[in-house]
């Protein structure tokens, strides 16, 4: 037994998408850091399909990102192909999503973690937090060896007694080819956590040269690339495509002859899978009667034979996985270079921590990424950061930064997990963010570039890069409403050129972007001044205009709720003594412990009556404190 | 969700007490929306504080003049919120309050949650702990009996009906939201699909649902229930218990009650419209002719009969001449003045009562008044589905809830037509289903998921 002699301010105990952010956000935050993984050439893995982004991922990368995260940057560097999506269905729901190398992305974040100052990191099992009267103080790892820490980081993955299921076989593993975390596990139930099990599953993975790619459909990137990053000037891979294919009957009747061994449906797998991610036996079984399902062929990378088939998830028995695979157009003679498997993993409901991500029984130990219930890269990075930046707020002693529904989908994922836990995991949707016109991918700046400024974890030249689209936008917003044009035949000739109808008085530019068949592009060809407009500025300036309605609306419904987020509930508060709660809230209450009227309300089963009641106790306890106060002040002669 | 610094306004005085019926506005903005709809009497130049003016009340959005009223102005923090409070007296009873009330509302204020005004009272130092304890105690109390009636009432065709129109529109819906969410997997259904689904399946039934039940007296009104019985059965002295106060004369003489006397009392949550009739029998004069004739026509409308029987005397012919009226109705038989001894035959009673409800009271002394009430509820609220007493449920926050939920979906249906992007249209789409959720207590945004992922194979 020994003790490493250097002490750290955070440990980050797993190196994935959730420990990387965790750890660069502590050092470069100016913490001493420790990053702790099984396997240094496992740093940042792509675990599941090569791809970042996406709808509402696509949206919490680019949170990441004006915070000061380094998954938009990882991206943008090792991508091979871009897309903007839902780009006809509204400014709010456009989201991006990429293919990337997975093997350039692990090197590339391996590298800016081997770089980055205060930061170090060292291979090693963990197999005991290390605890002395409710407080984290260090790890211990499987040979014995302590590190002594102010606070932990616990991003475990699938690795917590993870157990790999192909056909009837199975095993533990955390990942196919690396070890499971046991001890941990058993630490964390004995010291009390309610531990839950999940399941989740991926594809098998093929040799691509032996696909046919003749006569499937080519899915290209976007012609204009446009980067994750706000910092990003430039893509620099190559941009290859995607090909689409999709199974037919002959599949589905492979599929059916293996669901005898199939452990989903052998009641093997305990663990809840996801809806939105379901394996493909489970959509064979659950809809009948759809005759295809469209399978992706992405690549994993530009120097790998290695084909990600998406849409194949399984844990179906390898000889059924293969000739399923063959039943499918393009991958008649397909050779499977590592079989599907689905995975089940222990997770600690999310109910057990704070909104600063911080445990209710361990002061100091901090939760990140799927040990959360959570599932994909984008929604683990996102907690990686936030608890990352509170476990540093904490050692100051400042207040943890809480990101608001109406702010972030950050906000809306970490207070989602808080307020009601989850019993599958859980995907980000950009239906669960009930304030959607204010969260786009193109504002995450203007929500949260100065909170990242502010933290330190946005470069300087990066901020004055955003002052000055701040003040661009401000310009043009200015121009566009003093500029004005009258009703001469020279400007309704032109408007009917582009299809729309002329005016009949005098009218401002932005009057005239308000109009749905008019956009910004139009408005190039009126004013000289607007050609060299930054699309980046012109796109915010747009929807601003567009949905100014809309956004007013959203805003005033913020501003009505943002009262009650302001009435906070004391850590301590004793709800059996408050009167007026039935026993049914009261429980409720107690396990979430809410902190503030707005989180409280979002329990389910908290009623208006039962609001009233915490509002009536919130204003005796200030009266009794004022009373206090007023009482000492006389005693003290004043 | 409540929120401590906007307007707010409620009825509030309790339904059918009385003849006085009180609306009340409290916070910023109650003055300017009283002040746009009082006509006053004598042209004023300022309205002072604590004063009582007469005058009209105005609609100014049918610009008409609707009511004569009373109106006071509480200039915070002299008033029971410690807010600006405007108390609107009126005579009329609860429909025209309603119409008020309604206006009001319009004009910008909210519907008060129960207890609000006095939680506002307690907030802002008005009143002390101890009686803000005892409202919540009261709505607690309140909603614990009112959960399971509401819950009773909305078991109703009211509730299918809401849950229906909900369940489609959820289901629609989740056709775009998986469009939005799952962008190369979702198909994206036509626009003309999708507005004909909004008309069709959400804006018409809701609409009909308003209209159906605008014109239904218990919507605004209370269920019409019409007190009947022999002369001096003690109908009126019924009456007078359960409203708590002298409504109809009460005298000694036989046919003292030649109006039918009108007032709504809520019985378990349930608004009834009680009338008081002429008791039945054979007319000795022209005026008692009226009155008789008039009870029949009443009784004719009914929705509930309250028979009164004078148990000190014999059931008589007039008894049974009304049994006859009456067995076609929901009634319950109340054997009245249980205070004196029976003179009624037991065999007699059995016989010509058969299948009735029945319930034993004393309107003199006031026993077995609970058991009243309870006995009322329960031929009310019968268990099953075949109750015809759907109409209850809806009251001025469902109507009211109803119309927003119709205003978003004919938003959405404009929005399709005006080709705006399809994130628009599910903003209407949720902000009407959220309202329609109000009324039956669910949420929309997990709904909304379970029916993208039972109705679509989505996920790679």
């Amino acid at each position: 037994m020994s003790t490493y002699d250097k002490k750290y301010d955070i440990i980050v105990v797993g190196a994935g998408h959730a420990g990387c952010e965790a750890a660069l956000a502590a050092a470069r935050m100016g913490h001493p850091a420790l990053l702790i993984t099984m396997n240094l050439d496992h740093i940042a893995a792509m675990s599941c399909n090569p791809a970042i982004g996406g709808l509402a991922k696509g949206h919490l990368v680019k949170e990441i990102d004006a915070l000061g995260g380094e998954m938009a940057k990882n991206t943008d560097q090792t991508g091979i192909q871009f897309r903007r999506l839902n780009t006809r269905k509204g400014l709010a729901v456009q989201g991006s999503r990429s293919q990337n190398d997975m093997d350039l992305y692990r090197k590339r974040m391996k590298s800016v973690i081997e770089n980055q100052p205060n930061l170090d990191i060292r291979q090693a099992m963990v197999d005991r937090l290390l605890v002395k009267n409710g407080r984290a103080y260090g790890v211990e790892t499987h040979i014995h060896e302590k590190f002594l820490s102010e606070t932990v980081i616990l991003t475990t993955g699938t690795f917590l007694r993870g157990l790999i299921h192909i056909g009837l076989d199975h095993f533990q593993a955390g990942r196919m080819g690396d070890p499971p975390s046991v001890r941990l596990s058993r630490q964390l139930e004995k010291i009390g956590f309610e531990i839950g099990r999940l399941k989740t599953g991926t594809t098998p993975r093929l040799n691509g040269r032996t696909i046919d790619y003749q006569g499937l459909t080519a899915q290209y990137g976007d012609k204009d690339p446009r980067p994750f990053s706000f910092s990003t000037a430039e893509l620099p891979l190559p941009q290859v495509p995607c090909y689409i294919t999709y199974t037919n009957e002959k599949s589905h009747e492979a599929i059916r002859k293996g669901l005898d061994r199939s452990p989903l449906f052998s009641g093997i797998i305990k663990g809840t899978g996801a809806r939105y991610c379901p394996s493909i036996e489970d959509k064979i079984v659950r809809f009948a009667d759809r005759d295809r399902h469209q399978i992706f062929l992405e690549p994993q990378g530009l120097d790998t034979i290695e084909v990600y088939p998406n849409g194949l998830a399984t844990s179906l028995p390898v000889d059924i996985q293969i000739n399923m695979v063959r039943s499918i157009p393009g991958l008649e003679k397909a050779e499977i270079l590592r079989p599907g498997y689905g995975i089940e993993y222990d997770y600690i409901n999310p109910l057990q921590i704070k909104p600063s991500q911080e445990t209710k029984l361990i002061k100091g130990l901090y939760h990140a990424g799927q040990i959360n219930g959570t599932s994909g890269y984008e929604e683990a990075a996102a907690q990686g950061l936030m608890a990352g930046i509170n476990a540093v707020l904490k050692i100051r002693g400042e207040d943890p930064l809480i990101l608001k529904r109406s702010q972030a989908y950050i906000g809306v994922l970490i207070d989602d997990l808080v307020t009601k836990g989850t019993t599958e995991p859980y995907r980000m949707f950009t239906s669960r963010a009930e304030h959607r016109l204010l969260l786009r991918e193109d504002n995450a700046d203007f929500r949260l570039r100065d909170i990242g400024y502010r933290l330190g974890l946005v470069s300087e030249s990066d901020y004055r890069q955003f002052c000055k689209k701040r003040e661009n936008v401000k310009n043009l917003m200015k121009r566009l409403n003093d500029t004005k044009v009258r009703p001469e035949s020279g400007i309704n000739d032109h408007l009917k050129n582009i299809g729309a109808s002329p005016v009949t008085q005098t009218t401002s530019m932005s009057q005239l972007l308000k109009r749905s068949e008019i956009f910004f592009d139009d408005l190039r060809s009126l004013d000289q001044g607007l050609v060299d407009i930054d699309p980046r500025v012109s796109l915010e300036i747009e929807t601003r205009i567009k949905y100014e309605g809309y956004i007013e609306r959203q805003e005033r419904e913020v501003e009505k709720l943002s009262r009650m987020e302001d009435l906070g509930l004391p850590e301590g508060i004793d709800y059996r003594a408050i009167h007026g709660l039935t026993t049914e809230v009261r429980e409720k209450l107690s396990k979430v412990r809410p902190v503030n009227l707005g989180q409280a309300s979002r329990i389910s089963g908290i009623t208006p009556a039962a609001i009233m009641a915490l509002q009536i106790h919130l204003k005796r306890g200030s009266i009794i404190k004022t009373r206090d106060l007023e009482e000492k002040g006389a005693a003290n002669g004043i | 969700m409540l929120q401590n610094d906007d307007t707010i306004s409620a009825v509030a005085t309790p339904a059918g007490r009385g003849g006085i019926g009180i609306i009340r506005i409290s916070g910023p903005r109650s003055f300017e929306i009283a002040k746009k709809i009082f006509t006053p009497k004598i042209p004023i130049e300022s309205f002072q504080s604590h004063h009582l003016y007469l005058g009209q009340f105005y609609d100014p959005f049918s610009d008409t003049c609707i009511e004569e009223i009373l109106i006071s102005f509480m200039k915070a923090p002299h008033s029971y919120t410690r807010e600006d409070v405007v108390e609107i007296n009126s005579h009329s009873g609860y429909i025209i309050l309603t119409r008020i009330l309604r206006i009001v509302l319009d004009l910008g204020a909210r519907l008060a949650n129960p207890g609000e005004f006095t939680l506002r009272a307690f907030l802002n130092g008005r009143i002390d702990l101890t009686q803000a304890e005892a409202v919540i105690d009261l709505i607690n109390s309140k909603s614990e009996m009112g959960l399971s009636l509401l819950h009773k009432q909305l078991q109703g065709s009211f509730r299918k009906k809401i849950e229906e129109i909900r369940k489609n529109g959820v289901s629609i819906l989740a056709h775009s939201e998986a469009a939005i969410d799952f962008p190369e997997e979702a198909e994206v259904m036509s626009q003309a699909k999708f507005a004909s689904l909004i008309q069709n399946e959400l804006i018409n039934p809701a609409e009909s649902l308003i209209t159906a039940n605008a014109g239904r007296r218990i919507w605004v009104d209370g269920i019409k229930t019409v007190i009947i019985g022999r002369v001096n059965a003690g109908k009126s002295s019924l009456l007078n218990q359960l409203l708590d106060e002298q409504r109809a004369i009460v005298t000694p003489i036989p046919g003292t009650t030649r109006d039918v006397i009108e007032s709504t009392v809520t019985i378990g949550g349930i608004p009834l419209r009680l009338m008081d009739t002429a008791g039945l029998r054979k007319a000795r004069n022209e005026i008692e002719k009226l009155g008789v004739s008039l009870t029949r026509q009443k009784l004719s409308e009914a929705d509930f009969v309250l028979f009164v029987i004078d148990r000190s005397r014999p059931i008589s012919p007039d008894d049974l001449n009304i049994v006859d009226q009456v067995r076609e109705k929901n009634t319950l038989i109340i054997i009245n003045k249980i205070d004196l001894p029976s003179r009624i035959s037991k065999n007699i009673f059995d016989k010509e009562f058969r299948g009735f409800p029945v319930t034993n009271v004393s309107a003199l002394t006031g026993q077995g008044l609970d058991q009243l009430r309870k006995a009322i509820q329960d031929c009310l609220i019968k268990d099953g589905a075949d109750v015809e007493m759907p109409d209850i449920a809806p009251n001025l926050r469902h109507s009211t809830a109803l119309s927003e939920a119709v205003k978003s979906f004919r938003n959405a249906l404009h929005n399709i037509e005006q080709d705006m992007p399809m994130e628009i249209i599910s903003f209407d789409l949720k902000t009407g289903l959220d309202a329609l959720g109000e009324i039956i207590g669910e949420t929309t945004n997990e709904d909304i998921l379970n029916s993208i992922f039972s109705q679509f194979c989505l996920g790679k």
